[in-house]
């Protein structure tokens, strides 16, 4: 089950999920607490950000950024980020499904912004093989050049990287579409349908998933790991059977 | 060659009575016992190390057995088709006849991808060893006149290997291999005032056009192997020509070799070598995947994915590439891009020219138009050895940088940083690796020069009435002496002179001038071996040693970790 969590003001305007969750003002305030001790410090108080005096972000506003950047950036363990860097790492969640939906409750209330993702992108199931295939179309169109033709990451400038897409939920495939965290691009609803996002999601999955083929893979990095094997394994071993060749003298023994 | 009285002549056995028949049968039509008698009975030494071009010839000969399996089901076509084969998530989706035919060679076709496999890892191990005996044959100086010639061949077998190579890569039609097309082409149109033209006669067009897979498929198939081929042939027919180089060691000259003859002994070790490389190649090709088209997709002009690499051995161009700065001027109102010229046909030049080169560089440098068969130590060599060993961490450093940006993800690094790494490292890191490697040349040619003036450590410790410990060296065999220092004294280095017999100035003299300078550096520091004088001098040093508790004796070889003597 999703985590649908829908607040304030959007409630009013957008058409909400049949499922979705409804959250109470009990939420709201829980998130607000636990907002203003785990978070407040780089977003505010009010959760508007905090501008350095160069005129930079210490921690950018939230304001209209929706749930779902608060469960891509939380459940995912980016926020709170451990220490400065380049770019949140993911990593192991501090904040438990409950408060994580309680802070989504939270930031929602305050402006309108995108919900979780429903089944509407994430049922994989419903996928045929032709929207696997389609998928598949849109994921080298717009994915393939930062996160690698098996999803696998790639590098980016200034220590900034595309993240590996392995063992990353489909909801959280779904929400980095719609919010576009950090380096990412949004592909918003209007550029690529909720369907669409389910297809390019069941064609990483589907290739992830499968077996493969050939043998022992290098992990979808290509000819760099291709090159690896070929030194150490190939001609390694093949010089250790010309040392064995070489020395074995050509006279048999027979004294 | 020796007979003795077990020795039965080929004629009297049971299998040579029974080939005598045909055997005539056809020695009276070809003529060919003469020519045989004397070849199958050609000596080569022996050494592991000269057999690693061995791996790169068998390695040729899996690609050419793989290969012929392979051109059954491709298809060299760019005609857009519909898949609707075993492969389900392109199930439906258009492509390129070529794509087409390897996924099916990969899915549909029994034994093809593992055929295929052996075929890519065949080809990368291919390069491979030629690189590994080229670094062989530099250094060990094998390829010092009258070998210069076969330098030569092995340089351009070197160059087609990587065009063959190159070519397979881009035949499947993946997004991968038109990726790496799409860098040849922006290398290719770099080229100033004729790259695009070379571009458009090439693709037949704007690339990529509808006729670059056939073309490859051509040259892949066709073309290249059969020159690569031709000079493999020339590269071993030479080699029988002039006789296999040699270690130097007692009863080894420059006249003659020491070794095993072709038949039994080499055609039995060398064809076993073969069996050996395509088992190891078949194995590869069982257990590990290599090239993996169905994850990258049809080429799509339009799309690229990151990580995307050329095979190992074109590493360093796309590395060059990627360390060069973005220089791009406009005059005459045409674009130079210096970006891409330089490191991409400037490298890739560059590289086979320096190689081809060099053999007649150092002999420019050394004055040295003798035969070399004995092949010289890396040590003995330092100059050279130091040289190589740079151009190598150049290589490297370049390679290095060819994946810099699956080196950032891998291991969480900025890849600007990297970059910036490999920018300086491409020309701080050959010269820290010329002296340290020189140093380490020097020093172990004085560990040479200690062996022999001072003998060996024989693992004996000997305590003095006043109590010091000290270990005992004996002699080393003169076998063992001998070996060691079988090469050249350094050559007595004069400055040329300024003016001739006459009195009047030398012509070239500018020229002499700057070469006797390049001729001091590489000899310089080079440690010379001890003399014959160094040699009694030391031997007097060691017998006056006497009183020693223990007669070592002349069988004595030393002793192991555990203090049993030794028994050679």
């Amino acid at each position: 089950m999703g985590l649908f969590v829908a607040g304030g003001m959007y409630y009013a305007i957008a058409p909400k999920p049949a499922e979705a969750q409804t959250t109470t003002a009990n939420d709201v305030e829980a998130g607000r607490q636990l907002f203003l001790i785990g978070c407040a410090s780089c977003h505010g108080q009010n959760a508007t950000g905090i501008e350095t005096q160069r005129g930079n972000n210490y921690g950018p506003s939230l304001i209209g950024v929706g749930a779902a950047a608060v469960d891509f950036q939380v459940a995912t363990g980016r926020m709170p980020m451990a220490q400065t860097a380049p770019q949140a790492p993911d990593k192991p969640r501090e904040y438990d499904e409950e408060e994580t939906r309680q802070l989504a409750a939270y930031v929602a209330s305050l402006s309108p912004g995108p919900a979780i993702p429903d089944g509407e992108y994430t049922d994989l199931d419903k996928a045929s093989v032709e929207d696997i295939r389609e998928g598949g179309e849109l994921f080298r169109a717009n994915c393939t050049a930062c996160h690698n033709s098996v999803g696998a990451g790639g590098a980016m400038p200034g220590g900034k990287y595309a993240p590996s897409l392995k063992g990353t939920s489909a909801t959280h495939i779904a929400e980095a579409m719609i919010t576009g965290p950090q380096q990412m691009p949004v592909f918003s609803d209007d550029v690529i349908t909720p369907e669409d996002k389910r297809n390019i999601i069941a064609y990483v999955k589907q290739v992830q998933g499968q077996p493969n083929y050939g043998g022992l893979a290098g992990g979808g990095l290509g000819p760099v790991v291709d090159g690896l094997f070929t030194w150490i394994i190939g001609i390694g071993g093949l010089v250790i059977a010309a040392i064995w060749i070489g020395a074995h003298g050509a006279r048999v023994k027979k004294r | 060659m020796s007979s003795n009285a077990e020795y039965t002549p080929i004629e009297q056995t049971g299998v040579g009575k029974k080939a005598a028949g045909p055997v005539g049968w056809l020695d009276d039509r070809l003529g060919l016992a003469g020519v045989a008698k004397k070849n199958l009975r050609k000596v080569f030494p022996e050494h592991w190390s000269f057999m690693l071009g061995e791996i790169a010839l068998w390695s040729f000969v899996v690609l050419l057995l793989t290969g012929v399996f392979l051109t059954f089901w491709f298809q060299p076509s760019m005609t857009e088709v519909e898949y609707h084969g075993s492969y389900l998530p392109f199930n439906g989706l258009e492509m390129s006849q070529a794509y087409k035919s390897t996924l099916d060679i990969s899915f549909d076709v029994r034994g093809g991808l593992l055929i295929r496999q052996i075929h890519h890892w065949a080809a990368a191990l291919f390069v491979a060893a030629m690189i590994v005996h080229m670094l062989r044959v530099f250094f060990t100086g094998a390829y010092r006149k009258p070998r210069e010639i076969n330098w030569l061949i092995g340089v351009g077998l070197f160059s087609l290997g990587l065009v063959e190579g190159f070519a397979g890569y881009s035949l499947p039609d993946d997004l991968l291999s038109g990726t790496g097309l799409r860098f040849v082409d922006g290398l290719i149109r770099s080229i100033p005032l004729v790259g695009s033209y070379i571009e458009f006669f090439l693709f037949g067009g704007e690339f990529p056009g509808d006729e670059i897979i056939p073309r490859l498929y051509m040259a892949h198939i066709l073309l290249i192997p059969a020159i690569l081929l031709g000079l493999v042939g020339a590269h071993m027919l030479l080699l029988i020509y002039h006789k296999h180089t040699q270690w130097p060691g007692p009863g080894r000259t420059e006249q003659n070799v020491v070794g095993y003859p072709m038949l039994p002994v080499y055609a039995a070790k060398a064809g076993g070598f073969f069996f050996v490389v395509f088992g190891f190649t078949a194995i590869m090709g069982a257990l590990l995947q290599i090239n993996p088209i169905w994850a990258y997709g049809p080429y799509n002009p339009s799309e690229v994915t990151a990580g995307s690499q050329p095979d190992w051995y074109m590493g360093f161009s796309e590395g060059l590439v990627r360390l060069m700065p973005g220089w791009e001027t406009t005059f005459f109102n045409y674009t130079w891009s210096w970006n891409v010229f330089i490191p991409g046909v400037g490298g890739l030049t560059s590289l086979f020219v320096i190689l081809g080169a060099w053999p007649f560089i150092e002999q420019w440098i050394t004055g040295d138009k003798r035969d070399h068969h004995l092949l010289e130590r890396p040590r003995n060599a330092p100059v050279r050895t130091a040289l190589g060993v740079a151009g190598m961490t150049a290589y490297g450093v370049a390679w290095a940088a060819g994946g810099n940006d699956v080196i950032a993800t891998q291991f969480h690094m900025d890849i600007y940083m990297l970059t910036w790494i490999f920018r300086i490292a491409f020309f701080v890191a050959p010269v820290i690796a010329f002296f340290i490697t020189k140093r380490i040349c020097i020093g172990l040619q004085r560990a040479d020069a200690n062996r022999i003036l001072h003998g060996y450590e024989t693992g004996v410790i000997e305590r003095s009435p006043d109590g010091g410990f000290s270990e005992r060296h004996a002699p080393l065999p003169a076998g063992a002496q001998f070996t060691l220092t079988a090469h050249e004294r350094v050559p007595v280095l004069a400055a040329p002179a300024e003016t001739d017999a006459n009195g009047v100035a030398a012509p070239h003299s500018r020229k002499e001038k700057v070469r006797a300078w390049v001729r001091h550096r590489y000899y310089r520091d080079t440690l010379d071996k001890p003399t014959v004088e160094d040699v009694h001098h030391a031997e007097e040093h060691l017998g006056h040693l006497d009183g020693h508790p223990v007669e070592l004796g002349d069988e004595f070889q030393g002793v192991s970790e555990t203090g049993v003597p030794r028994v050679h």
